[in-house]
C-alpha cells in the first residue's frame, strides 16, 4: 500500500488501495461444503480464507512477545482494554499469513528485540522488566530521532503501530470507542445544527430549497415535460 | 445450445444490461452472456452492505478485492488466470470486473451527461475527432436514462454541463459545507453531484436510499444504479432474456458473406466450447473485451479481425486523467460524533470552470471532493508515525511523530474526520497510437489469445495534471488545511495515475461518418459486418471530463432502438 492509500485508508476509512489478487484457486463449488460464516465471499475466497486459517506464521514464543507489544502500543485504559484482549495478536497472526510480504519486516524486528535484550541482559525480550523494555522500546518507537543503525526495527516497530491501531479501532469495542455511529439505516437531513453554530455555518436558502426533504422520501417523483419536479 | 435468438449481448454491465431490456422489451429473444458469475446484492450470501469491519478476518483490506472485502467488484486488475501484457515500457492496468452487472457494481454513480461541446471538441482546438452525432441527437435518450434510472442533482443551466430529469440531492456533509466556502474567493463553483442514486423513488419497485454511504458495496434495496438490479434482472422478468453466466467468450462467428452469425464462448466451469447463433450481435464487453473479441474473430474475409477493414481496433483506446491531494483541518480536530454516513459518494463537486483557450492544456477536469467520518476499516489509525507531528497539544505544541501508549488514541480520536481530500478526473486527447492489441505469445486459462498494451500519456494530460495540483493546493490552502505530502512534479508527471487505474477506458472501436477512419457508424453498427453492434465505452470518439456511464446507457438504447427499427425494415437479420 503506498502512502496516499494510507493516508485514505486511515483518515475516512473508506476507499481500498490496489493489492494483486493473491493464490485464487480455481473455479470450484465448494461453497457447500464450507461452514465459515459468510461475509459476501465467492466460493474461491471462502476456500481462501478457510486455507488461511489453517496456516500460521509466528511462533507461539513470538505470539507472547507480540502480545507484550500490542499492550505497550495500546495499554488498558479508562476508555478501553488492552489490544491483546480484543484479539489484536491474532488478527496480526492471520495478516501475515494474508499478505506475505508483511512476514520479514516483523519476524525481522521480533528478532532484533531479543537480540537487543540478549546484549543488555542474556535474556528474551519477554524475560526484561518493564522498565528495560522501554528502554529498547524507545529506541525504535520514535521515527524523527532514532539512530540511523536502528532504521530497520523503527520500520518494523512502525508497522506493528499500524497493525495495531488498526486491529484495535476496527473492532466493536473500536468502533464505538472512536465514536463511530454509521452503518445502519438512517435518513440524512444535513448536519446538526449544533455542529453548524460551533463552526459558524449555515445552508444558505437555496440549498435547503432544492436539498431533499426526509417527508418526501416515500414519495415517487413526477416531473414536468421540461424535469421540473412537480410531485 | 442449439436454440436460435435473435440477438445475443456479450457483457452485462451498462451497454449489455440497457441493449438486454430495451430489446427484450421490443419482444426480441435475447441471450446475455456474461464472463463472470451470477451476482445479486439483495441475496445474504452476496450481501456485502451494512457489515462490520470485523465480520472480514483482514478488516476489509484489499488482499483480494482491489478496493477491499467489502467492496463489491469481484475481479480487480489482475485476475488469476486472464493476464494481459504490454509494449515498450508503457503502462496500462486493465480492470474487469467478471460478475453479473460488471463494473456498475462498485462505479462511484457520478452519472454525468456530456455537454454539447464533449461531442464536438475538435471544432474548439482541432485536436482529436468530432462525434458523428451532436447533444441534441443523444439528449432524448439522456432524458430517458434519467426517468428509467433515476439520479439526483440540480438545474445549473451550465452550458455544457446539461440539465436533466433529477431528484433532489441530499444536504451537503460538513466538509462540503467548508469546501463551499474556500472556493468562493478562487470563483470555483461547487454544485451538488449527480449520482444515479434514489433520493427519493422513481417507481414502485427499487427501494429508496437509507443512507448507508455504501454504493460501492451493491445495494440490497437497489437504491442506487448497477445494471444487474435495474436493468438485466428486469429485463429478465420478460421470459424473453437467458442469462448465461461463466461464458468467455472468444469470437464472433460469420458466414461466407461476411455476416456475423452468432459467437463462440468457453463455459469456464469446464473449459467446454459452446456456440451461440443469434441473429444479430451486440458485444458489450467492456471496450477493451470487446476490441480483443474482434480481433480474435478472424476469417478469411476478415484476416484483421472482423470490423477492422479500418483498422482501428484497439486504436485510441484512452482513460480519464487523475490525480489527487488531501490535507487535514485543524477546525475538525475533535470533532462532535454524528451519523455522517451520508449517500455512497461525493455530495457535492466542481464541473470544469475555465477556458483552456487561456490555459496550455486543451480539456478540461472536474473535482470530486471527500472526507468525514467513515467507517473504520483495515488502514484506520495507520500513519502515526508521519502524521503526529501535524496535531498540537492544548498549548499549541507539535506531537512527536510515532510513541505508543495513551497519546496515541488521543491523537488518533482528534484526527478522526478531520481530513478532507479532493481528485481531479480529466479528458485526455485520444492517440492512434495508444492501442490494444493481440499479443501473438500469450493466451489465457481458456485459451484464448490475450491483449497487450501500449498507452503513454502526452504533455497534454501531464500540463493538466499540474494544474489539478496547482488548485489542489489553492483551495486546500484556502481551507486553512496543513498540507500532506510533497507535490508531485514534472519527474513523476505530476502525479498523473498510470492510464486504467481511474478506469474509464474507452475508444477502441470508435464510431464515425467515414469508414476509413472510424470502427462504427453513428448507431455503433459495423460498416461491412452490419449486424454486428458495440454497445460499450469502445464506441467513444472523446471521453470528455465526464465519467462514462451515462452516456455508454444512453447509446446502447439510442442502439437498440434503432436495431428494432432496422428489423422492422427489414434492413437486418
Amino acid at each position: 500500500m503506498d502512502r496516499r492509500s494510507h493516508l485514505k485508508y486511515m483518515l475516512t476509512g473508506a476507499i481500498g488501495s490496489a493489492a494483486l489478487l493473491q493464490a485464487c484457486a480455481p473455479e470450484k463449488d465448494k461453497a457447500a461444503s464450507l461452514t465459515l460464516a459468510g461475509y459476501g465471499r465467492t466460493p474461491e475466497e471462502m476456500e481462501r480464507d478457510a486455507s488461511l486459517r489453517t496456516q500460521s506464521f509466528f511462533t507461539e514464543e513470538e505470539k507472547q512477545l507480540l502480545t507484550v507489544l500490542v499492550d505497550i502500543i495500546l495499554p488498558a485504559d479508562a476508555d478501553g482494554p488492552a489490544a491483546s484482549e480484543l484479539g489484536v495478536v491474532d488478527f496480526i497472526a492471520f495478516m501475515a499469513v494474508d499478505q506475505p510480504s508483511l512476514q520479514p519486516n516483523l519476524r525481522g524486528g521480533l528478532s532484533w528485540l531479543n537480540v537487543e535484550a540478549f546484549i543488555l541482559k542474556s535474556a528474551n525480550f519477554a524475560q526484561l522488566s518493564p522498565e528495560e523494555r522501554i528502554s529498547i522500546i524507545d529506541r525504535i518507537a520514535f521515527p524523527d530521532t532514532a539512530l540511523e543503525a536502528d532504521k530497520s526495527a523503527v520500520r518494523f516497530f512502525n508497522t506493528l503501530r499500524n497493525l495495531t491501531m488498526t486491529g484495535y479501532f476496527t473492532t466493536e469495542h473500536g468502533l464505538k470507542e472512536l465514536g463511530y455511529v454509521g452503518n445502519r439505516p438512517n435518513v440524512w437531513d444535513g448536519v446538526p445544527q449544533s455542529v453548524l453554530d460551533r463552526y459558524g455555518l449555515a445552508y444558505d436558502e437555496d440549498t435547503l430549497a432544492r436539498c431533499v426533504k426526509p417527508e418526501e422520501r416515500n414519495t415517487v417523483i413526477q416531473w414536468d415535460e421540461e424535469g421540473n419536479i412537480i410531485g | 445450445m442449439k436454440e436460435k435468438y435473435d440477438v445475443v449481448i456479450v457483457g452485462s454491465g451498462a451497454g449489455g444490461g440497457m441493449s438486454a431490456k430495451i430489446l427484450s422489451e421490443a419482444g426480441l429473444k435475447v441471450a446475455v452472456l456474461e464472463a463472470g458469475r451470477d451476482y445479486d446484492p439483495a441475496k445474504e450470501e452476496d450481501r456485502t452492505q451494512l457489515r462490520w469491519p470485523w465480520e472480514s478476518p483482514r478488516r476489509g483490506a484489499g488482499t483480494v478485492r482491489p478496493f477491499g472485502d467489502f467492496d463489491a467488484a469481484i475481479g480487480g486488475w489482475e485476475i488469476d488466470g486472464e493476464p494481459y501484457t504490454r509494449k515498450d515500457g508503457t503502462k496500462f492496468d486493465w480492470f474487469r470486473s467478471r460478475m453479473l452487472g460488471g463494473r456498475t457494481n462498485h462505479w462511484g454513480r457520478i452519472s454525468l451527461r456530456f455537454g454539447p461541446k464533449d461531442f464536438k471538441s475538435k471544432d474548439y482546438d482541432g485536436l482529436g475527432e468530432n462525434w458523428p452525432i451532436s447533444y441534441q441527437d443523444i439528449k432524448p435518450y439522456y432524458d430517458k436514462v434519467d426517468r428509467l434510472i433515476g439520479v439526483f442533482g440540480t438545474k445549473e443551466n451550465m452550458p455544457n454541463e446539461p440539465d436533466g430529469f433529477f431528484l433532489p440531492p441530499p444536504k451537503p456533509r460538513l466538509h462540503d459545507l467548508f469546501i463551499k466556502k474556500a472556493t468562493q474567493p478562487l470563483k470555483i463553483p461547487v454544485i451538488p453531484s449527480r449520482l444515479s442514486i434514489l433520493t427519493r423513488p422513481i417507481n414502485k419497485e427499487r427501494g429508496v436510499c437509507f443512507y448507508c454511504a455504501q454504493c460501492n458495496r451493491g445495494c440490497q434495496v437497489y437504491a442506487d444504479f448497477s445494471s444487474s438490479t435495474c436493468l438485466v434482472k428486469p429485463a429478465m422478468k420478460s421470459g424473453h432474456v437467458d442469462l448465461i453466466t461463466q461464458a468467455m467468450v472468444r469470437s464472433v462467428t460469420t458466414d461466407d458473406s461476411g455476416q456475423a452469425t452468432g459467437v463462440i464462448y468457453i463455459n469456464k466451469l469446464d473449459q467446454s466450447v459452446h456456440q451461440i447463433s443469434a441473429r444479430i450481435v451486440v458485444l458489450a464487453a467492456s471496450a477493451c473485451e470487446s476490441a480483443r473479441i474482434l480481433l480474435n474473430s478472424k476469417s478469411k474475409l476478415h484476416p484483421d479481425g472482423l470490423a477492422n477493414e479500418s483498422g482501428l481496433v484497439g486504436r485510441y483506446l484512452h482513460d480519464s486523467t487523475g490525480t489527487d491531494r488531501m490535507g487535514i483541518l485543524p477546525t475538525l480536530f475533535d470533532r462532535d460524533r454524528y451519523n455522517e454516513d451520508g449517500v455512497g459518494g461525493l455530495h457535492v463537486y466542481t464541473p470544469w470552470w475555465l477556458d483552456n483557450k487561456k490555459l496550455d492544456f486543451p480539456r478540461g477536469y472536474h473535482i470530486e471532493y471527500w472526507g468525514g467520518m467513515g467507517m473504520p476499516a483495515y488502514g484506520s489509525g495507520f500513519g502515526l508515525d508521519y502524521l503526529r507531528q501535524y496535531i498540537t497539544d492544548e498549548f499549541g505544541k507539535p506531537q512527536v511523530n510515532g510513541g505508543y501508549g495513551a497519546g496515541l488514541k488521543r491523537d488518533i480520536k482528534k484526527l478522526y474526520g478531520a481530513s478532507i481530500g479532493m481528485s481531479g478526473r480529466g479528458e485526455s486527447i485520444p492517440q492512434y497510437d495508444n492501442y490494444c492489441e493481440i499479443d501473438p505469445n500469450v493466451v489465457d486459462r481458456y485459451g484464448i489469445p490475450v491483449l497487450r498494451f501500449h498507452y503513454k500519456w502526452t504533455d497534454y494530460e501531464i500540463a493538466q495534471a499540474k494544474h489539478m495540483h496547482d488548485t489542489f493546493e489553492d483551495i486546500l490552502t484556502s481551507l486553512g488545511a496543513t498540507i500532506l505530502g510533497t507535490k508531485p512534479t514534472a519527474e513523476n508527471q505530476y502525479g498523473l495515475a498510470a492510464p486504467g487505474r481511474i478506469i474509464h477506458e474507452v475508444g477502441t472501436t470508435r464510431m464515425g461518418n467515414d469508414p476509413k477512419t472510424s470502427v462504427l457508424n453513428a448507431y455503433g453498427q459495423g460498416y461491412s459486418c452490419k449486424n454486428l453492434f458495440v454497445a460499450d465505452g469502445g464506441s467513444f470518439v472523446s471521453q470528455a471530463d465526464k465519467n462514462p456511464t451515462w452516456t455508454i446507457l444512453a447509446l446502447a438504447w439510442r442502439q437498440a432502438d434503432y436495431i428494432v427499427e432496422e428489423l422492422k425494415r427489414k434492413n437486418l437479420g
